[in-house]
């Protein structure tokens, strides 16, 4: 997966937490918590799409580095099991 | 015979209306059953039966708006409704509840179109506006083939809407309701440390928040203050054997709602996480049932890691009590003689002076530390 495509799979996800907004226009270093207004039920909520659709382990402690997009689009590469 | 009425969601309704009935006359239906949709300020909301019968016949159409409290069907073999969920709030009391401004009525209809729940649906994962379009349904109704080909266009709660009804509900607390505030600042450090080792063990959808084990200590706390839950009406208080926490939850874009999760007390820590994210997720996309609109027996605010240190609420007639929960932060705290950071959260109390003293709260209020101080016990 590239950095493209895992963009696409995150704003994907961040769709089901906040319908209502258009997360392909944030602004890739802003906290998507406060741009998003997403409360810590939604964040787990993004965090388990994201563990269910990448089937990744993302620990309590690393939760912070998916605040920002290019935060997340990094530490979410960096975790994917490599393709086959 | 017995009558299945418009039921009140809350104090700050007034009327409803109907957009679709799920089952037919003729058939059967069983306490707890969903049996029709209606549409109110916060929403479509799916309508539960308090009886056991037979539908006999329906006495309003789909499209009507009728006040709380209007026989909507007959129910036939029923026995009076045994206990239906405790009535919360007498809808002549709302009706006749001395009107402060003249403000239109926060009904339905003004802002929300009709439309079944699957043309919602469309319309939110396609982004229609439903207000923009012309319903082919009975009663005019949007159904799902008139938003098929609509033009894309940003989909909005109505916030304006909602926020008259709580204005309204506010307003009436505020004249009606006696409040005193307490505050303190209980120690959360082992509760996060608890929590934080258990879910380091755990995939995410096993995970805890800590709003978790702090609605679980607020249930339990309860237990010993029966004169903070349950309802106020014209008999004066009655407390509740049930503990339903109602779950304050922001909309966003404006707004607010607080569902009730039932039966907090004996829900164990797993099952009640679960519950509260599943209420969270239909809060905002529709698909709350009427029991968890009207029932709750108590309020818990949560301001969250985003919010301010301290929140003091407005009780939520007919309860008597509303609990705030702020910004979990470190503080310097002394320890044995000691300065040390330690991790806390500021829990305030609301509470109604005609049920309840300060003193009474602030029991409350240690035993929800003393219980927080124990999280494995929780």
């Amino acid at each position: 997966m590239n950095r493209e495509e895992m963009l696409g799979v995150i704003i994907e996800m961040l769709g089901g937490i906040a319908p209502e907004a258009d997360a392909s226009t944030l602004d890739p270093k802003a906290d998507i918590r406060e741009s998003l207004d997403i409360d810590s039920l939604d964040f787990l909520n993004f965090v388990i799409a994201l563990h269910e659709r990448l089937r990744i382990d993302i620990p309590e402690v690393d939760y912070p580095r998916l605040f920002t997009l290019d935060g997340a689009v990094d530490y979410l590469l960096q975790k994917a099991p490599p393709r086959k | 015979m017995a009558e299945f009425r418009m039921p009140s969601l809350g104090a700050d309704m007034v009327a409803g209306t109907l957009v679709e009935w799920l089952r037919r006359p003729g058939d059967r239906v069983r306490r707890g059953d969903i049996v029709a949709v209606v549409e109110t300020q916060k929403g479509a909301i799916e309508i539960e039966i308090f009886q056991d019968g037979v539908i006999e016949r329906f006495l309003v159409d789909v499209g009507a708006t009728v006040p709380v409290g209007t026989p909507l069907a007959l129910i036939a073999g029923a026995v009076a409704p045994a206990a239906p969920a405790p009535p919360p709030v007498r809808p002549e009391a709302v009706v006749q509840a001395p009107a402060p401004p003249r403000m239109p009525l926060p009904g339905p209809g003004a802002g929300r179109p009709l439309a079944s729940p699957a043309a919602r649906r469309m319309a939110e994962q396609f982004g229609v506006d439903l207000r923009a379009l012309r319903g082919s349904g009975p009663g005019s109704a949007i159904v799902s083939a008139d938003v098929e080909g609509a033009a894309k266009a940003p989909r909005r709660f109505d916030p304006a809407e909602m926020r008259r009804a709580i204005g309204a509900a506010m307003a009436r607390s505020k004249r009606e309701i006696p409040h005193y505030y307490l505050s303190t600042t209980i120690d959360i450090t082992a509760t996060q440390q608890w929590m934080e080792a258990r879910n380091a063990e755990r995939p995410p959808p096993q995970r805890l928040l800590l709003a978790a084990p702090l609605l679980k200590a607020v249930a339990i706390a309860l237990r010993g203050s029966r004169e903070l839950n349950g309802y106020y009406t014209e008999r004066g208080f009655e407390p509740s054997p049930a503990i339903h926490l109602g779950v304050a939850i922001a909309i966003r874009g404006g707004g607010l709602m607080a569902p009730a999760i039932h039966d907090v007390n004996n829900l164990g820590i797993d099952e009640l996480m679960a519950k509260l994210r599943d209420l969270g997720m239909r809060a905002r996309s529709g698909g709350l049932r009427s029991s968890e609109l009207s029932d709750s027996t108590i309020t818990v605010t949560s301001l969250g890691e985003r919010g301010s240190e301290a929140v003091f609420g407005i009780i939520y007639p007919p309860q008597v009590a509303l609990v705030g929960l702020g910004k979990p932060t470190e503080r310097p705290a002394v320890l044995d003689g000691k300065v040390v950071p330690r991790r806390t959260i500021v829990a305030t109390l609301s509470a109604d002076h005609r049920v309840s003293d300060g003193h009474r709260g602030a029991i409350f209020l240690s035993e929800m530390d003393r219980l927080l101080q124990a999280p494995e016990q929780l």
